[in-house]
């Protein structure tokens, strides 16, 4: 487990020193140490995890959404305790490299969801609900859903934090009117959904890789 | 252990009288809860008591544990699963469970260790309580936010905000302080190392204060 | 039918006066239905409901109808002709236009309620999304302004208006996404006019399309996207 850890931070610190401009803004050390830290909730490779509370797959996420939510966090205009005090104290360089460096993941989806629920999921994906007024989301999030800029990745989120997140949009996004910010776009539609279709729906994308 | 054979051999001699009074007061509220047990248990038989009592000896007849065996009542049945199979295959090696846990785990049944699992989860979990109560507000600023600056995670979002655990992650709330203590430090020790990810990583960065003030908290969990 | 009339007169004078009363009633009734209906078709449309549609389009389109660019580059339906955004419901209610998700959505919209979305649309004026590289707006407004005439493609400005806002059929140019102009002139033949029995309006742009070279198309798609 640790060679594998130790050879996935090497390859990870190559892309990310290739890739950012202002490498010497994070310090190698730095960032490998705060990498493991993401890591240690979040999975060895970003696939997300189980906890007591499910805590969301990194890889392949848009780096724009990724910087987007931890800016969010900081501002507390998405509440979350444990992600405030992580994000607050990320330089923006820094914050940055985490962004990019997640992209570059690609493990298989931790799966589990319902199975039987997929086939209405994709439906509700692709075409949307429209007598009820629930957009498909495959309009913004695209039709593999691999999300473009600060529109996220869904593909092999995991089933209990879609879930989740989709239940209590409103009480955790968007938690500071006078700053009013992304998530509301997704107001209409969390509000439109009904709680099978949610289940529906994260199922379907969880498993798409 | 000549300690703990005398403690036990005294346990015995309670558990006796328990059953003459249990005898005695046929339509006791004990005895109905007797009765229902062994209907829950349909296959609790001659065989499946023992493997309780192999069990109880040590960690205590309520499963709350006795020093060094931590408690097992209300433990995730899962991760008592995992742990038993940890000790047969000798993957979980610090000092106790080499001692103790190896020979516990060489002769039992996968059938059964999963049956012990599951009544032991189910038995109602008590507070050890005996923390030091100083370090209560640290551990457990510890335990909700990690520490960021030294890339520690929070315990909480694995564990549960009342340290319960879920699935293979194990409860912690309640437990010993002298059992949480040892078992955070043996990682940085390098014991355990093969235990899933991010146990070894985060408990072996963790400095004895640290680990003190988190011990000292989690046993006053409830 | 006389006949017929004088026995249901006869019946009901033998049962007496509330059969006849009825009768009037509900004839009354059904006058004052059909006259409400008929003088006001946009009352069939509830506010709750029109409400309720316009907020489920605008997730996609924009909180004012100003296009979002999300996985796809979804256009500006601000300030966009009824009668064209008509056109185009329809389209993609009858697969003449092929695009899975505005099928979806057109399909079960009701006329009363196309009408009615499509007259909230023209009406709304938000500030054009922008984006587009700026050095290509000046080469752009000489192809809407003047055509190309070596390629016999007209100004769009004939059709389309000097200030880009259409006319009738013809659409709204001016503040509309450039990446969406884009892809749409490139792909013109392949989404839309895709039912050859029934050819539609579309038709009339096929040869622009065709004849416009890619970075002529960027440079008319930059210059209309930034016209208010």
């Amino acid at each position: 487990m640790k060679f594998i850890r130790a050879t996935s931070q090497f390859v990870i610190l190559t892309v990310v020193f290739s890739a950012t401009a202002r490498a010497d803004a994070v310090s190698k050390q730095n960032f490998a140490a705060k990498i493991g830290y993401c890591q240690d909730c979040h999975g060895v490779s970003g696939q997300g995890y189980r906890g007591f509370y499910p805590i969301p797959r990194l890889a392949g996420q848009q780096t724009e959404y990724l910087e987007n939510q931890l800016r969010a966090f900081v501002e507390h205009r998405r509440t979350n305790n444990v992600m405030f005090n992580v994000a607050h104290n990320l330089s923006p360089a820094m914050i940055r490299a985490l962004a990019t460096n997640f992209r570059h993941f690609n493990p298989r989806p931790l799966g589990g969801a319902p199975k039987n629920l997929v086939t209405a999921g994709k439906k509700i994906f692709e075409d949307g609900v429209p007598d009820a007024n629930i957009v498909a989301c495959a309009a913004c999030h695209g039709p593999d859903a691999v999300g473009k800029n600060e529109f996220p990745r869904l593909a092999g989120q995991i089933y209990p934090y879609v879930v989740k997140t989709l239940t209590n949009w409103t009480s955790e996004r968007g938690q500071i009117p006078g700053k009013p910010d992304t998530s509301a776009v997704m107001q209409p539609v969390v509000h439109s959904l009904t709680k099978s279709q949610i289940e529906a729906v994260a199922a379907y994308v969880s498993y798409l890789q | 252990m000549s300690v703990i054979c005398s403690e036990t051999f005294q346990r015995s001699f309670e558990v006796k009288g328990v059953k003459a009074r249990i005898m005695k007061l046929t339509r006791s509220r004990l005895a109905i809860l007797v009765i229902s047990f062994a209907a829950v248990f349909p296959r609790a038989g001659h065989a499946e008591s023992l493997a309780i009592r192999n069990c109880t000896w040590c960690h205590g007849v309520s499963a709350q544990g006795y020093n060094p065996a931590p408690g097992l009542a209300g433990q995730r049945r899962e991760y008592i699963q995992s742990q038993l199979r940890n000790f047969s295959e000798h993957t979980r090696d610090n000092p106790f469970s080499q001692l103790y846990m190896w020979g516990a785990t060489a002769n039992l049944r996968p059938a059964t260790a999963h049956d012990l699992a599951i009544y032991f989860s189910t038995l109602p979990p008590q507070a050890a309580d005996d923390g030091y109560r100083a370090l209560e507000e640290k551990g457990k600023a510890i335990y909700q936010l990690g520490m960021p600056d030294a890339n520690t995670a929070a315990c909480v979002v694995c564990h549960g905000p009342n340290a319960e655990g879920v699935g293979e992650i194990p409860r912690l709330g309640g437990l010993a302080y002298t059992y949480l203590k040892r078992r955070l430090e043996q990682w940085g020790q390098g014991y355990h190392a093969t235990a899933k990810p991010p146990m070894p990583g985060i408990a072996s960065k963790l400095s004895v204060e640290q680990i003190e003030a988190l011990a000292s908290y989690l046993s006053f969990v409830k | 039918m006389a006949g017929r009339g004088r026995q249901h007169t006869q019946n009901s004078a033998r049962r007496g006066l509330p059969i006849v009363g009825l009768q009037l009633a509900s004839q009354a009734a059904i006058l004052t239905i059909a006259f409400t209906t008929a003088g006001r078709a946009e009352d069939a449309v509830s506010k709750h409901d029109l409400q309720a549609k316009m907020t489920y389009c605008k997730t996609c389109h924009g909180s004012s109808g100003q296009g979002l660019r999300a996985y796809y580059s979804i256009p500006r339906l601000a300030g966009q002709q009824p009668e064209y955004l008509t056109n185009q419901l329809r389209a993609f209610a009858e697969r003449r236009r092929t695009n899975n998700i505005m099928f979806n959505v057109a399909h079960v919209l009701t006329p009363a309620m196309q009408k009615a979305l499509v007259t909230d649309f023209h009406e709304l004026n938000p500030r054009p999304l922008g984006g587009a590289p700026k050095d290509l707006v000046e080469a752009g407004k000489k192809i809407y302004e003047e055509g190309i005439s070596g390629a016999d493609i007209p100004p769009c400005a004939s059709c389309h208006g000097p200030d880009a806002k259409g006319n009738e059929q013809f659409p709204r140019l001016a503040g509309q996404l450039h990446d969406y102009i884009f892809s749409k002139l490139k792909n013109w033949t392949k989404e839309r006019g895709q039912n050859p029995k029934e050819p539609d309006i579309s038709a009339m742009m096929e040869p622009i399309a065709h004849g416009l070279t890619e970075p002529q198309i960027k440079a008319v798609a930059a210059y209309v996207s930034y016209l208010e």
